[in-house]
């Protein structure tokens, strides 16, 4: 293995492990005040698919974005009203979420599968991008990359710093004290919740603007729910989240390597990778119910009533 | 709030019932305004959908076939859904049943006696009650989030059978398709009409109802299921053996997503193919919180789903209507249900303007 | 007392005129009149039900009354929400704390405070400054679930003096003491009203109110049944205006001394995996058949570790499986549902979603712990016996119920403990395990239970009650003791033991218990 493989490999496994660093955290901030929204996939989806075809039509790679972070605020916008306004079983109604969101998003594409797009081009940063191993990593990404650089250090300020912050840890540990208190708790959780679904939306955008500028039905390949896993992984804790999008980035794209290193192991059985990858992470830390209980915000997927 | 939600007190008897006929009437509702939307006739095209697939005898028999997998699977989940298991796997249970079933008839095709189909669909549905322990492990062993797992064994699922069926079971006088032989005439099931492709299977559903039903409603360890998923600490209080019951309710929930796909395979489809299912596990997710987790309301939703499946592909044959109308159906159905369904605990409010201010008065006059 | 004229007092900081409040199915409040004179500690007494919690909630605007006035210093206010009420000078504790246990004492008030107060890091100052003038010390970079109750009291109390004050409302503050920090606690607050705050003190306990509260209004059913001067009163005179006429308050229930010991635990020791919970260490207990043994002790002190151990729920390996015993039977390895075939029935604290399942009807529920009564043949439920057991238990003990279809969580408190308890009784257990078993009840209901449990006694069985009523304990237990730290004190007769004893116990102030052969 040489220098410029390995660099090529850690330049491939941020850009693959960039939607999944973007629903997740999406997802953290949503789990944090206390909701467990199932429905990345469907999420994700429609906003590549609108993404897409907005892109397509206009010529405009931005517009393209934003419409598809609408999108997916719009999606979650329904779950928010159902599990959280109506008091409806989260599981359930994240279910329901991933369902339609899969199958609109089927339904809105089915035209545009296939159509070729000029998606983001990868912007190097003079000299920054020339460092070994690291440079292409940091420097020679796309603009969507970038922002989701962005938008981690964001989220990270708001959590660990920020009042906001302890608004959101409160309302997810305990919302009936911080109702007493007078939090909003339901407007928390609803912003919290179209924020993931904005999040989402970018990362279904990302995922057919700029990793592979092209609408296929289901192209996300379960990312959504290995996001879900993820935020676990992570201990709902937002350096971890990094680091384990980028890992399971590395896992997704063992198959380049396994070529890269001229291993002939079938497509399939390669493609399972990053599914069990997800198991064997769940296993290793959901097993320790001592940590669980220290970080999973205690009132995760419970439905809340003001007043009860 | 204009509009506003006011505690009931306890279930309302009434929509408890009518909440998935308000479901089903609203998602009839916004489908028109979709197809509106899209230049085509709103009554033609739900005409296509639900009306025409069963306006003839063939018709039925295609309805029983369909519904026939989204049954077994609905039941199975009927059961983990009880005890609050949530089984997301389905899909990928039916695919290792068939995967199963596939893998011993390609190597029988020659065998003569019946016990070859019995071996079969032993085969599958031991494999589909494998898979689903799978998930029981990781849950009861390592604290493991069962929807994650599972989902994730559904991926793995497909690839294993594309593998299979690019590879070690492909056909080796198929011209390199992806799909294995045909089975041999003694694996299949039988047919039970002349022109039909109604199969056997139906018994196994029958059976599986009936089972079910008694499990549930009248048998002790349906009590402890149920109890299971309304209060684990109270299982736990009366000593209900949780691990137990998870592997129960995980392994017959399997079982009968195996049964399903290794029914397909050895009935209706008659070999190994990469696309064995159409999302029947996940349809019969929609289909077990359509019947409430009863087996008889299952019975109807899981009939409803495969008119939609049918529906979807004739509409998609005349009307050009993109065949994902059904997902995107399913879906719709599912979640107004679930918004549907608090109308079951709470009573809606208007607060009109007039009304407002004449509590504002009452507050003025009790202060004078 | 007569009640104040019709104009607005201005001399009163807090008045309630006629407040009405009606939930579904109940008036909580009907017309109640209510004066705090400047520098008062004032009580709000009654009997769970009575309508103090709804009242105290409307003066913090968490809800609205449906009708009256609330006239705050002379003028009419409109409380919409707490901050509101909080700027006004108003400040609540409550008796279940609204406090974020993973977060910090200053973060927690920083919260509570308002964006405009400043970040936690500002706060620490004053936080320091005001702990030490009231003498309640905290340090407030500590989280709080490392605080013991008493602590987090001392937190929620110094958030609301953090502001500008002027009401203190306390409710049920001494539920989580022990008599000594209650004691500190009068200190604080006698401090407090003589610069000049008002304080609206809401109990249950005679006692205390009668010890610290300059005047007091009494509730009963939702109505101001009247006000007096607490010191001027004497118990019966308070007991007839909270519970009425047909008042049996203080019954006297004869001791006995118990017979054979059937419950015999002998050093128990449990780490307890949880960060946030108590570990046991050596424990010695003996509940001897024919008699009823309490235990007292502040919640977080090894009651739930302790109940967990011996109803199954929480097992021990096979090797220490002698450490609790069930007339000589090794039991502490055994599930509950074995443990009950040896002849446990057990009460536990929480009656919805672990005595009873809410959503579940009343035969249901009767099936949940009668299963090993002959009620299951074959694995298929025995319908018609089940609902027997149900009705039968209904009758017998009085529960207020249209049928035994109901699901649980319709019934009212005491209905459902009735319920609950009767249930375990007509299993006839050999020893019967009840925690709080009055909890949240009202008098009547409460009082059927301690019948129930005397009964039982009588009739032979060993009783185990874990409490935090001392005024319960001492009526119905034979002998006492209690738990501190996840140790227990030595059991005394209860004849021979006084209130400060067990308040010492309940501090931790007790020697390891000798050996068993010297109790």
């Amino acid at each position: 293995m040489d220098i410029d493989l390995l660099s090529n490999i850690f330049y491939a496994m941020v850009r693959c492990g960039t939607p999944l660093l973007l629903v997740a955290l999406g997802e953290l901030i949503c789990e944090k005040s206390g909701v467990l929204n199932l429905g990345q996939e469907g999420m994700m989806l429609f906003g590549a698919v609108i993404g897409f075809i907005v892109a397509f039509n206009t010529g405009n790679l931005w517009l393209g974005v934003l419409l598809a972070m609408f999108a997916g605020m719009l999606l979650s916008s329904l779950f928010a009203l159902v599990a959280l306004l109506f008091n409806a079983n989260q599981v359930a109604t994240g279910l329901a979420l991933t369902i339609f969101g899969v199958g609109l998003s089927t339904f809105v594409g089915a035209a545009w599968v296939g159509k070729p797009l000029a998606g983001f081009e990868p912007m190097a940063i003079p000299y920054l991008s020339e460092i070994p191993l690291i440079g292409r990593m940091l420097f020679a990404q796309d603009l969507l990359v970038y922002l989701s650089f962005a938008l981690f250090a964001l989220v990270a300020w708001v959590i660990l710093k920020s009042r906001v912050g302890l608004i959101i840890q409160a309302v997810g540990e305990n919302p009936d004290a911080a109702s007493a208190m007078g939090l909003p708790v339901l407007a928390v959780r609803t912003l919290a919740v179209l924020f993931g679904g904005a999040m989402a939306g970018l990362a279904g955008a990302y995922l057919s603007l700029a990793y592979t500028p092209m609408w296929a039905e289901n192209m996300s390949a379960g990312r959504g729910w290995i996001a879900l896993a993820l935020v676990v992984f992570a201990s709902w804790r937002v350096w971890r989240l990094l680091l384990g999008a980028y890992l399971f980035g590395l896992a997704s794209i063992l198959h380049l390597v396994a070529q890269g290193l001229g291993l002939a192991i079938p497509s399939s059985l390669l493609a399972m990778l990053p599914y069990v990858a997800t198991i064997v992470v769940l296993v290793l830390l959901s097993r320790d119910a001592l940590r669980t209980r220290l970080y999973a915000p205690v009132s995760l997927g419970q439905p809340w009533q003001a007043g009860h | 709030m204009l509009l506003s939600l006011e505690p009931r007190g306890q279930q309302s008897r009434l929509m408890l019932w009518c909440s998935p006929l308000l479901a089903a009437a609203l998602t009839l509702g916004c489908g028109s305004l979709l197809f509106i939307a899209l230049g085509h006739d709103p009554l033609l095209t739900l005409h296509t959908l639900l009306i025409a697939p069963v306006s003839d005898l063939y018709g039925v028999s295609e309805l029983l076939v369909k519904a026939l997998p989204i049954l077994l699977c609905a039941l199975g989940l009927a059961v983990a859904y009880q005890a609050r298991i949530w089984n997301i796997g389905a899909e990928g249970q039916l695919l290792l049943g068939a995967l199963a079933g596939s893998a011993l008839a390609v190597n029988i095709i020659g065998m003569q006696s019946r016990w070859a189909l019995v071996l079969i669909l032993l085969t599958g549905t031991l494999a589909g009650a494998a898979w689903a322990g799978l998930t029981a492990w990781l849950r009861t062993r390592f604290n493991a989030n069962e929807i994650l797992t599972s989902i994730m064994l559904n991926y793995i699922a497909l690839n294993l059978l594309l593998y299979c069926v690019h590879g070690p079971l492909k056909d080796p006088e198929g011209f390199n398709f992806p799909q294995s032989a045909m089975f041999g005439d003694a694996s299949r099931l039988p047919l039970l009409m002349e022109d039909g492709r109604v199969h056997a299977g139906v018994y196994f559903a029958l059976l599986a109802l009936v089972a079910v039903w008694v499990l549930l409603q009248k048998s002790f360890v349906g009590f402890q299921i149920k109890v299971l998923g309304l209060d684990k600490r109270a299982a736990g209080f009366v000593g209900f053996r949780e691990k137990r019951l998870i592997w129960l309710a995980l392994l017959i929930s399997g079982g009968l997503a195996g049964l399903a796909g290794v029914c397909e395979v050895s009935g209706p489809i008659g070999q190994l193919v990469p696309q064995v299912s159409p999302g029947y596990g996940y349809a019969a997710i929609t289909v077990a919180f359509l019947g409430r987790l009863n087996p008889v309301g299952i019975l109807f939703s899981s009939l409803l789903m495969a008119l939609l499946y049918i529906g979807g592909e004739s509409a998609q044959m005349s009307l050009n209507l993109p065949q994902a109308i059904t997902q995107l159906f399913q879906g719709m159905m599912l979640f107004f249900l679930l918004a549907s369904d608090v109308l079951i605990l709470y009573r809606p409010r208007l607060n009109l303007r007039w009304t407002r201010r004449a509590q504002a008065t009452a507050v003025h006059a009790g202060a004078l | 007392m007569p009640n104040p004229a019709p104009a607005p007092d201005p001399i009163a900081r807090l008045q309630l005129r006629k407040i009405t409040k009606r939930y579904p199915g109940c008036l909580a409040n009907d017309g109640i009149d209510l004066t705090i004179a400047p520098g008062e500690i004032h009580a709000l007494l009654g009997e769970n039900g009575a309508g103090k919690s709804t009242l105290m909630k409307i003066i913090y605007g968490v809800t609205h009354a449906d009708s009256g006035e609330v006239i705050w210093q002379g003028q009419r206010v409109s409380l919409r929400n707490p901050a509101q009420a909080r700027g006004l000078g108003i400040g609540m504790v409550f008796q279940h704390f609204s406090l974020f246990e993973t977060l910090s004492v200053a973060q927690n008030i920083a919260l509570a405070m308002g964006a405009a107060a400043g970040t936690p890091k500002q706060l620490e100052p004053k936080i320091r400054e005001v702990s030490r003038r009231y003498g309640m010390a905290l340090e407030p970079e500590r989280l709080v679930h490392s605080l013991s109750i008493g602590e987090r009291q001392r937190v929620e109390i110094i958030r609301c003096l953090m502001q500008d004050i002027r009401l203190l409302i306390l409710d049920e503050p001494t539920s989580v003491l022990t008599p000594q920090e209650a004691d500190d606690l009068f200190v604080t607050l006698r401090r407090l009203a003589a610069e000049g705050c008002s304080i609206l003190f809401i109990s249950h306990k005679l006692g205390e109110v009668r010890a610290l509260c300059h005047g007091a209004t009494v509730l009963r059913g939702g109505r101001v049944a009247g006000h007096c001067v607490p010191a001027e009163c004497s118990d019966q005179q308070l007991a007839r205006l909270m519970v009425g006429e047909a008042a049996e308050l203080i019954a006297d229930y004869p001791k006995v001394i118990g017979g054979e010991a059937f419950l015999d635990v002998r050093g128990l020791s449990w780490h307890n995996p949880d960060p946030f919970g108590c570990s046991l260490s050596d424990i010695d207990l003996e509940v001897r058949c024919g008699e009823i043994v309490g235990i007292a002790g502040v919640a977080g002190n090894g009651q739930d570790e302790l109940l967990a151990l011996l109803s199954g729920e929480e097992r021990l390996p096979r090797e220490a499986s002698a450490t609790i015993r069930f007339a000589r039977e090794p039991v502490a390895h055994l599930r509950p549902d074995a443990r009950r075939q040896l002849g446990l029935a057990f009460v536990p604290a929480e009656r919805l979603g672990h005595g009873a399942v809410p959503e579940l009807s009343l035969a249901d529920n009767a099936l949940l712990t009668a299963f090993q009564q002959g009620l299951v043949s074959n694995g298929l439920i025995q319908r018609g016996k089940v609902e027997a057991l149900a009705e039968e238990i209904i009758r017998r003990f009085g529960v207020k119920t249209p049928d035994s279809q109901t699901p649980a969580r319709s019934l009212s408190g005491g209905n459902l403990q009735k319920f609950i308890l009767g249930r375990e009784i007509l299993q006839q257990p050999a020893l019967l395990v009840a925690a709080h078993p009055t909890w949240g009840v009202d008098v009547g209901a409460a009082a059927t239970i301690h019948r129930a449990l005397i009964a039982l006694r009588d009739a032979g069985a060993a009783i185990l009650v874990i409490s935090e009523d001392l005024d319960e304990l001492f009526q119905i237990s034979d002998r006492l003791g209690a738990l501190c730290g996840g140790r227990l004190s030595a059991l005394s007769a209860t004849v021979d033991t006084r209130l400060s004893d067990v308040g010492g116990w309940m501090a931790g102030q007790f020697a390891a218990p000798q050996s068993l052969a010297t109790r």
